[in-house]
């Protein structure tokens, strides 16, 4: 036991300041958010002077008007949730009829989706951008600049890699469960609803992790949607409207940083496991 | 009418991803290889006519849309390489009988989830201040310019925050690739004599191949689509000279798009870069389906 803990502990300290190092950018945003202007210019590497400076930072960057902390922070709660939800119960649904139906359109329709995991977005931006003012002016519905015109993107980006991980839990599950409850005299979105939503539990963790982080932060495609000077903005898009809009303040800057971090710290502290496992099958898988 | 009521099930249950999913990528696609043959300005009432190849004869005289793919390939290779090295390192250490191994992996996990627009703006600060701070503290002359001034020291600065941010997410799937390998294995190994570095390369790499391949390519297309750090670390940053045009050292090709569309207003060939995007993607992803195949075959 000994020899093992003696070989293992140049491992250990290797490991250990790796660690440290990695985490040193960390370090470098907190402590310069708590520092006057002054001080991040002169001493951007020691520990904060007067850590009660954070108060006056924190009233500059909740106030600011180009980051509109709080109202960002919901508009983008609101958009991720919202998004989640019906990614994850529309590509369910999708995915359930795609497997049980066995036509030649059903295949026709799910290779369309795996295919489209190729596309990149850059190759549909500029005609999304211009094919969502078509929509505004022969249809009348207000697609740019609005949260459902955001949330129906997203559906429309999201659900084919989702339809796809769902394709593949679907395919695993007997039919005989929804073969009783036909019998029994369930319909089909019954037994959909009741019997199979709650079965495909471990995937939709997956689907809601892989999606949720993307969407929460994902900078590009709200920059289009939502344009800029919009009173619905995102965290990403507000951190960078903050950090364009005057001579770089960078205390207030580490400051914005330090409270577009803190959610998703806080989140990931807490379903540590679901994320990393979901974010690893998705990738395999993918 | 079982039969019917099945059909109107199937599309019923359909309807709503089909309908996002033709809104905002089949439609826009076709828009977009349709505008990349036409003088499309984006302008509301504008005619648009065709033109035929005029748009990518156009990107091919555009110096700075070449230098751009250049360093693109050059920086997706790069960072390919240096993120599964670093992945496949912190694997081989966190997947030892460290003490803290949880907190590790925890903690080289976390920088992934970070947004890139708010990591780009870190290491800004981390380039800009920190680093020649400590270059200052030091007395090394070589860490007291920041490294996004010149061209070559801010490629590397991309590299190296791409690698900072992806390593812990590629790390993982290391670590469960590592997990799999049979134990009896390596003591079995052991026993007859080998020594760890044989160990690792005759049994473990052997054992592990099928992650490297789904890590090769998951990073050589994310790097490929890199846009979010590029355009908070470094926007571009700074301009060089290359075969007697002024073009931006570190504009990565997803930006190049972006701004030939926005800031330059050339709708067209912005969009007919993008097609040309779209197809070197695709052509990654066949030679990925043929690796793939190739493995199956072996097994």
């Amino acid at each position: 036991m000994s020899r093992k803990t003696a070989r293992l502990l140049p491992l250990e300290i290797l490991t250990a300041v790796l660690f440290l190092a990695y985490f040193s950018p960390f370090y470098i945003v907190v402590v310069n958010a708590f520092k006057s202007r002054f001080q991040v210019l002169t001493d951007v590497l020691g520990l904060p002077e007067n850590w009660g400076q954070i108060a006056a930072n924190l009233n500059s960057v909740i106030n600011n008007p180009n980051l509109r902390f709080w109202k960002s922070a919901g508009s983008s709660l609101i958009i991720t949730v919202l998004s989640l939800t019906v990614i994850v119960i529309f590509s369910s649904m999708a995915a359930w009829v795609l497997v049980r139906r066995k036509s030649r359109a059903s295949a026709w329709v799910f290779m369309m989706y795996v295919a489209a995991m190729v596309v990149p977005f850059q190759v549909v931006m500029l005609p999304l951008v211009a094919w969502m003012r078509i929509i505004n002016e022969t249809m009348g519905i207000q697609m740019l600049r609005t949260f459902h015109g955001l949330i129906f993107a997203y559906l429309g980006f999201g659900c084919s890699f989702s339809i796809f991980l769902y394709h593949g839990f679907i395919k695993s599950i007997p039919l005989e469960m929804e073969q009783a409850a036909s019998i029994d005299g369930c319909s089909r979105p019954q037994i959909f609803f009741r019997i199979v939503l709650p079965i495909l539990k471990p995937i939709t963790i997956t689907v809601l992790v892989l999606n949720g982080i993307w969407i929460w932060n994902d900078y590009l495609l709200p920059l289009l949607m939502l344009g800029t000077g919009n009173t619905i903005q995102t965290i990403p898009l507000a951190i960078s409207s903050f950090v364009g809009s005057f001579v770089k303040q960078w205390e207030l800057i580490m400051l914005a940083l330090v409270l577009a971090l803190v959610p998703v710290v806080v989140f990931y502290l807490f379903a540590q496991k679901h994320i990393v496992k979901g974010m690893v099958e998705g990738s395999i898988k993918g | 009418m079982q039969k019917r009521q099945d059909r109107l099930v199937f599309w019923g249950f359909l309807s709503p991803t089909l309908l996002a999913f033709l809104m905002v990528i089949i439609i826009p696609f076709a828009m977009g290889v349709y505008y990349s043959f036409t003088d499309w300005t984006g302008v509301k009432g504008a005619v648009t006519s065709f033109v035929g190849f005029e748009n990518f004869r156009t990107i091919l005289h555009d110096m700075r849309f070449f230098y751009s793919f250049i360093v693109t390939t050059l920086y997706s290779v790069a960072s390919m390489t240096v993120i599964n090295l670093v992945a496949f390192g912190l694997a081989l250490l966190v997947t030892q009988e460290l003490k803290l191994r949880n907190i590790y992996r925890t903690g080289f996990f976390l920088p992934n989830l970070i947004g890139g627009l708010v990591l780009g703006y870190i290491w800004q600060f981390v380039f800009n201040s920190a680093i020649p701070a400590v270059g200052s503290a030091l007395g090394v002359e070589f860490l007291r310019r920041s490294f996004l001034s010149s061209p070559a020291t801010a490629f590397f600065a991309i590299v190296f925050v791409a690698s900072w941010q992806y390593a812990g997410y590629i790390m993982m799937i290391y670590i469960a690739a590592l997990q799999n390998v049979p134990n009896e294995l390596i003591e079995a190994s052991s026993i007859d004599g080998a020594s760890a570095w044989q160990r690792l390369r005759h049994i473990i790499i052997p054992m592990i191949a099928p992650a490297f391949t789904v890590a090769t390519f998951l990073t050589l297309v994310n790097s490929f689509k890199m846009f979010d750090v590029n355009v908070s670390l470094t926007s571009g940053q700074p301009i060089t000279e290359f075969a007697g045009s002024s073009v931006f050292s570190t504009e990565l090709l997803a930006m190049n798009i972006y701004n030939t569309a926005f800031a330059l207003n050339q709708m067209a060939p912005g969009q007919a870069k993008a097609v040309f995007f779209f197809v070197v993607l695709v052509i990654i992803s066949l030679v990925q389906v043929y690796f793939n195949k190739k493995r199956e075959v072996e097994l």
